[in-house]
């Protein structure tokens, strides 16, 4: 761990060289050393952290893997009084949650985007653009109460009853409209999701250079036109990046989503039917948790969460390379 | 400031005598048709006047290069001309712009419907890259809404007109941008030329390329210039020689002479032309 004590390297190093023949030279090296050294030990601290983290949940939640295997993260049942903890549920609550979110929220966020970046006219484009970022600065647990006062009763009263009526055929909308379930904490998501991906897409619009632009327009495109030969074929890889920090925010996030999505641990194959998220069921249960299996069980939700998250980044940054080379495969640099 | 000289040192270095009965003068040679003219072009960006009253005449199928030093609006003037420059945010433009006799800047014109009548072709290559070669040329007819009737007969003739079809005629369903730097901006070329423009904008072609492909590009203006009212920016006098028949130098937002190339170059009739030619400035 040498990089978090910068102190003794560098003491050393002083020493060392003083005697050093070209003095002024040397003086600056070790000022560009000590300096090296700093950031070094500024930057190992998010590994070591991450590290940290990781071992720390693991060792929390040893208990729970020894008595359940890895069949913990298979498995289909959440039942404290029988001392019987499966992950399954909280995953594909919180996968199914957070990809309901993205869906509905990139075609709107892309759209925002679009109009802040190419079409709204610069007086209008940024304070447009300004109550779009303080959209995304908005505690969470407001956006929560939004959707416990407004949207549930909303969806239990308006649109899950229309729903049920004309998909009801599908398994994705069978059941009762009760209002909270995945349905409602999805569009939460959504809704939180949106301003960020909107504003990092809207950036990413800008920097497509204008000869892109200009080069469709000056063939006789229309603005919306341009955008869609020119531009947005350029900021392709940009625009899965930005979708991605929603992803981030929607898997990640636990309040809101715990006072919506109607805390039952259970399998089901419905948007409207209640469910829970690895995040929300360790807010909710960690306080009264009071046997150790329990809590180690919560842990290894956070280990889990933990996993998905890095999976789902891994994969989505694998998504923004490929993305990201596809037009500049064959190009010369 | 003087006013502006249309084309008046013309009559300075006449062709071979022809016998021609249209202009009796025995001093005038037979002069092409106007094809475009600014009338008192005025052009801002934000609050920086650009443009300070323009008034050009560019005369059918001929080439004219513009020069002038950094700033002088050389590039703001070439994009007035096909109403690019209004795209951007905060810059208005003023005065007319007759392409055929008709003001381009008139109530009720459409702007994309001016620019599929003057083709352009910029500094940098800007082939789309998620067309192929083939999309790349058909993309202004698409965008213009025309039907294209024998495509493949067109995409050649575009292609040969830009001399890129023997490299290209086995590649074309390949990206635009799998190619170098040169034969994307003759793809460029034949992108524009495809829409058979009026007149064809050239906003210094050659400054991203290599000295071959500068060549090429060369060799393909002085062709494209026998069919098309051509118009270059550029920052080289010796292009502006090669390639150009008149030549209009600006400064500070102004037209300070308008004239046969040669003539120009060789015996400017203003100070300021001089000392920007020999060097002395810019």
């Amino acid at each position: 761990m040498q990089p978090l004590e910068p102190s003794k390297p560098m003491t050393r190093l002083v020493t060392r060289r003083r005697p050093g023949r070209d003095r002024p030279r040397r003086e600056g090296d070790v000022a560009d050393r000590r300096f090296r050294l700093l950031t070094a030990a500024f930057a190992s601290t998010s590994v070591v952290l991450l590290g940290a983290m990781a071992l720390q949940l693991a060792r929390a939640s040893k208990p729970a893997w020894r008595r359940f295997g890895l069949g913990f993260i298979g498995g289909q049942h959440w039942d404290p009084s029988r001392e019987l903890y499966g992950a399954l549920p909280f995953i594909v609550g919180t996968v199914a949650s957070s990809l309901l979110a993205l869906l509905l929220a990139i075609p709107v966020a892309l759209g925002v985007a679009i109009l802040l970046a190419e079409l709204a006219p610069g007086r209008l484009a940024r304070p447009l653009g300004q109550l779009v970022e303080l959209l995304a600065a908005i505690p969470s647990v407001v956006y929560g109460l939004w959707g416990l006062f407004v949207l549930v009763p909303w969806l239990r009263v308006t649109v899950q009853p229309a729903l049920v009526e004309t998909l009801g055929a599908l398994p994705l909308f069978r059941g009762t409209p009760r209002g909270f379930g995945v349905l409602a904490a999805g569009l939460v998501l959504a809704i939180m999701s949106l301003p960020s991906v909107a504003v990092v897409g809207r950036d990413v619009l800008r920097a497509v250079p204008a000869s892109h632009r200009e080069g469709a327009l000056a063939l006789g495109a229309t603005r919306w036109e341009a955008v869609r030969l020119a531009v947005l074929p350029q900021a392709r890889a940009g625009l899965v990046g930005a979708a991605l920090l929603g992803l981030g925010r929607a898997l990640g996030e636990t309040m809101a989503v715990a006072m919506v999505i109607g805390n039952r641990p259970e399998l089901s194959g419905s948007l409207l039917s209640p469910a829970s998220t690895l995040a929300s069921v360790v807010a909710n249960e960690f306080a009264e948790a009071t046997d150790s299996l329990h809590l180690a069980a919560l842990s290894a939700l956070g280990l889990v969460l933990f996993g998905v998250t890095l999976l789902l980044n891994l994969a989505a940054r694998l998504l923004v390379w490929q993305v990201g080379r596809l037009p500049d495969g064959a190009r010369r640099a | 400031m003087s006013p502006p000289l249309a084309l008046s040192r013309s009559v300075s270095q006449p062709p071979p005598r022809q016998p021609d009965r249209l202009t009796p003068s025995p001093t005038a040679p037979p002069r092409p048709p106007e094809k475009l003219r600014t009338l008192g072009l005025r052009a801002w960006h934000g609050k920086t006047e650009v443009l300070k009253g323009v008034s050009l005449q560019l005369l059918e199928r001929r080439v004219t290069a513009i020069i002038g030093p950094s700033g002088c609006g050389k590039s703001t003037f070439l994009r007035c001309l096909n109403r690019l420059h209004e795209v951007v945010p905060g810059t208005r433009v003023e005065g007319k712009v007759l392409l055929g006799g008709v003001d381009i800047y008139e109530r009720g014109t459409d702007p994309a419907r001016v620019r599929g009548r003057v083709g352009m072709v910029f500094q940098k290559p800007n082939p789309f890259p998620t067309l192929s070669i083939r999309g790349n040329v058909l993309a202004g007819l698409r965008l213009q809404r025309s039907s294209v009737r024998d495509a493949d007969e067109l995409v050649e003739r575009s292609l040969r007109q830009a001399a890129l079809w023997h490299e290209v005629k086995d590649l074309l369903g390949r990206s635009g941008s799998s190619l170098s730097g040169g034969q994307q901006q003759r793809l460029c070329i034949a992108r524009a030329l495809a829409l058979r423009p009026e007149v064809l904008l050239m906003d210094e072609p050659c400054s991203a390329l290599d000295p071959i492909a500068t060549a090429h590009i060369e060799e393909l203006i002085r062709e494209l210039g026998e069919s098309y009212t051509t118009v270059v920016v550029t920052h080289n006098l010796q292009q502006a020689a090669r390639v150009s028949h008149d030549t209009a130098f600006f400064y500070l937002g102004e037209l300070i002479e308008h004239a046969e190339t040669d003539a120009l170059l060789t015996k400017p009739r203003h100070q300021k032309t001089e000392d920007y030619i020999t060097g002395r400035f810019g």
